[in-house]
């Protein structure tokens, strides 16, 4: 291959192009079709989040919060609730807490499952799109007769959650489960197991493990090269220590550990993890409680500032959060596990064809409005 | 949090003088002076004992005019399962500080970020450009001296308006 030297092009793919997901510009230097470097420009849906936080109340961010990574606005929620409410040192019913994982484990599934269907838009399978969307919609119906929204709830409140779940949400939501684990074979047989989609994707954008760890990747894409880190496994918060589920790890069954089907499989495996927390989840869940019962009259954090972490399906999403003891904070900064994996892209891409480059975006699952914020 | 104790003694004896002690015996975060945080960031991720292989975090803070710039690191270790918070104060007038993004190469969006919000200028950082705005900005948004420009680029920029409505 390093034998012809054609003339090196520069190419733009994107701020508008379908593959993108979302409003990113790579800007691509080509020798012939093998990429010598990829520089993303970011900074196209820049929505101020940050600067917004510093006028806002503790409340009034939760909103803002969905709005980052629309794709999984539960589990943004989340995270965010979390950081304040440890600050506060507030302790919510056991139900809330159960409520919360069932929506956030929910809203993984879901993020997962566009993230393989658009994947395997991006390889050129149109089918497995439309299957996932099919169980993805349910999900969607799940949040819908909870909280009324689709995709941005502000469902988890400080202290609470917004709304209790409505009659008839538990038995709708193991109806689902029983039919989505039959689904999920049928996403092996449509795509994972797929001779072309293997062809595209096992061997291609091999992400080593050092590499990873040393650009901060986290969540599935570190998972699929091979390092065994889940911040609900290893540094549980909520009450993630009380479900059985495993932590399902890149080992090179296609190609090489790393690579781009790795990181596809990872996710369809934590489909089936999320499932099996949301079942325990059902079942333990206490039948009745006020959720609104350790909502605080007046949000005020202490003076301090707090940096929390947790799982998002992207990865680890951290908020450092600075309070000078008013209703709003002093600052809010919120580390977005799509940034650092976008990072890593021109480190990944180098030296790949440009039919590639577009395989390893889609792998890596990012989501613009998290990066951007 | 015991770590910080522990971090913050290896690294008293290592480079002496570096830390700032605090006033009242606290465990959250760790003080560090600007001048040689190269050397203790690669110091910090080689030692066998702390092995902080992954940056986190890396935060910008502007607590008020009067005040000094100041910038957060988060990191963490994949090994031994600990994590620190480092804080560095830097002069608000010329902010200037080592970068460590050939330490950690997660470090290089990260301050990229926090130079475009804050204007703090990383020392030895190969590609410092604005991050998420756009590169004929003026300014630093996220201080607290910041005004919002009337123009940008010949076009006015709308007032925003009080409240909701």
């Amino acid at each position: 291959m390093g034998l012809v030297h054609a003339d090196e092009m520069t190419l733009n793919i994107g701020p508008q192009h379908p593959s993108t997901h979302g409003v990113l510009r790579l800007k691509v230097k080509t020798d012939g079709e093998i990429i010598s470097e990829i520089t993303p420009i970011i900074g196209y849906l820049h929505r101020c989040f940050e600067k917004h936080c510093e006028t806002l109340s503790y409340e009034q961010i939760i909103p803002f919060t969905d709005r980052c990574d629309y794709i999984a606005a539960m589990n943004n929620n989340f995270g965010y609730v979390l950081a304040i409410e440890k600050m506060m040192d507030i302790q919510v019913p056991e139900r809330v807490k159960y409520i919360r994982v069932i929506m956030a484990e929910f809203n993984r599934i879901a993020s997962h499952l566009l993230a393989l269907g658009t994947f395997g838009l991006d390889v050129g399978a149109y089918t497995p799109f439309l299957y996932m969307f099919r169980d993805r919609e349910r999900i969607l119906d799940l949040f819908e007769i909870t909280c009324g929204a689709r995709l941005l709830y502000n469902y988890m409140w400080v202290g609470g959650v917004s709304h209790d779940l409505p009659v008839g949400f538990v038995e709708a939501s193991y109806r689902f489960l029983d039919e989505f684990e039959k689904n999920t074979n049928e996403y092996h047989n449509i795509l994972s197991y797929n001779k072309i989609f293997i062809e595209r994707s096992a061997d291609v954008g091999v992400l080593p493990k050092d590499v990873a760890i040393d650009y901060g990747v986290t969540g599935p894409n570190l998972r699929g090269s091979g390092v065994k880190w889940d911040l609900r496994k290893d540094e549980p918060y909520s009450i993630y220590d009380r479900f059985k589920f495993n932590v399902p790890v890149g080992k090179g069954t296609m190609g090489s550990v790393g690579d781009c089907w790795d990181r596809y499989w990872v996710r369809a495996e934590e489909m089936n993890e999320s499932v099996k927390i949301i079942r325990q989840a059902l079942d333990k869940m206490p039948r009745d409680g006020d959720v609104h019962e350790a909502l605080p009259k007046k949000v005020r954090p202490p003076k301090g500032s707090i940096y929390f972490r947790t799982e998002s399906p992207r990865g680890d999403l951290g908020y450092y959060i600075i309070s000078d003891g008013k209703g709003g904070p002093t600052r809010v900064k919120m580390r977005s596990p799509a940034f650092t994996a976008l990072s890593a892209l021109s480190e990944i891409a180098t030296g790949w064809m440009l039919s590639d480059v577009l395989v390893i975006l889609g792998s890596l699952d990012i989501v613009l409005g998290e990066i951007d914020r | 949090m015991i770590i910080n104790q522990k971090v913050s003694d290896i690294l008293e004896k290592q480079f002496p003088g570096s830390v700032i002690q605090p006033e009242e015996p606290q465990n959250d975060y760790i003080q560090l002076l600007p001048n040689n945080w190269n050397e203790i960031a690669k110091f910090l991720k080689k030692e066998t004992e702390l092995k902080f292989d992954s940056c986190q975090c890396i935060t910008g803070v502007d607590l008020g005019i009067e005040e000094n710039l100041e910038v957060r690191y988060n990191f963490h270790s994949m090994k031994h399962k600990h994590k620190i918070e480092i804080r560095i104060a830097v002069d608000r007038k010329r902010p200037t500080i080592p970068s460590v993004e050939q330490v950690w190469r997660g470090a290089d969006w990260l301050e990229r970020e926090v130079y475009d919000m804050y204007g703090v200028r990383f020392k030895g950082h190969r590609d410092l450009r604005r991050m998420l705005l756009p590169e004929d900005w003026k300014g630093w948004p996220l201080r607290k001296d910041y005004k919002t420009p009337n123009i940008y680029n010949g076009m006015k920029v709308k007032k925003v308006r009080k409240g909701w409505d």
